[in-house]
């Protein structure tokens, strides 16, 4: 075990290895991703109280999980690369960045989108709504030192002590609906009880999660693969790669 | 036809609830865009140079 761990640190076998799983994850995602949506859009009947609005839960708590999880991915994989130094580490802490952003961008405009029709309001500035915007502003942050910094291994350990130092923020954000009297609603999944919410309603929610996280790790293969390409390309396997081309 | 108007009518929400699956729908096919292309270029980049170092 200890061995295929070690084996998955060296840049060319990930590099064979994610190309092999690539196709699989890829196809995957797609067959979630259209279960989820139809399940979302056409199977799951209307709220008694908001009517189709609420359709948008299928793409905004996805979204919003997303923006937490990839973010405790980042900087996990941060926190290897500063202690241990794995390259591949680094390469997927960085390569995560954008992604979370995107997640955590999405979470919020989706939200905002919701929150008009049924609060009155694209925005306020309650406690689980501000914590979000300010985990997308650590995502900013990650970014900022990637682009800013030349040398990638200097760049690569501040973004990592950024990500661990904000990694406070959340569990401010989930535990913001309940520490703080919120217009967000409370949890009705993430929580030690059965969920509030019907199984028509579950279960689509589930599946378009499911296929949040698989399209994360799709995408974030195909943008480790390529850094990693760019950074190993004076290395023989590369060299031969590329003359095969 | 009326389920069709109905469906992008979301009972009143249609303009909340599309432009929010909208957003999602750019910005996902957006993250998978950006690393194909840079696979592209990355890949004619180091085959140009491994060319160029044949030659040497």
């Amino acid at each position: 075990m200890w061995t295929f761990l070690h084996k998955l640190g060296s840049p060319r076998h990930f590099y064979r290895i994610s190309g092999r799983l690539l196709p699989w994850l890829t196809w995957i995602t797609v067959l979630l991703m259209a279960a989820g949506l139809y399940g979302g859009l056409v199977g799951a009947p209307p709220d008694y109280q908001q009517g189709e609005s609420y359709r948008i839960i299928f793409i905004h708590v996805p979204s919003a999980w997303m923006s937490l999880f990839v973010y405790m991915v980042m900087a996990a994989a941060g926190a290897v690369g500063l202690i241990w130094h794995i390259k591949l580490a680094d390469v997927m802490a960085a390569a995560s960045a954008p992604l979370g952003a995107s997640f955590t961008f999405l979470a919020l405009v989706t939200g905002s989108l919701w929150g008009k029709p049924m609060w009155g309001t694209y925005w306020v500035w309650d406690a689980r709504l501000t914590s979000e915007l300010v985990l997308l502003f650590l995502y900013f942050g990650v970014m900022g030192l990637h682009a800013a910094i030349d040398d990638k291994r200097t760049a690569s350990r501040a973004a990592a002590v950024l990500a661990l130092v904000g990694a406070v923020n959340i569990p401010i954000i989930h535990y913001s609906v309940e520490w703080w009297s919120t217009l967000h609603q409370g949890p009705t999944v993430t929580k030690i009880d059965a969920p509030s919410i019907h199984l028509s309603m579950l279960v689509p929610l589930l599946t378009m999660a499911l296929a949040f996280k698989l399209y994360y790790v799709t995408v974030l293969l195909m943008r480790a693969r390529s850094e990693v390409l760019e950074r190993e390309r004076a290395s023989a396997w590369v060299q031969e790669l590329a003359r095969g081309t | 036809m009326d389920a069709v108007r109905e469906f992008l009518h979301m009972g009143g929400y249609g303009f909340y609830v599309w432009s929010a699956y909208g957003v999602t729908f750019v910005v996902l096919v957006a993250n998978v865009i950006v690393p194909v292309l840079r696979a592209r270029e990355l890949r004619t980049r180091l085959a140009r140079q491994a060319r160029m170092e044949r030659r040497t």
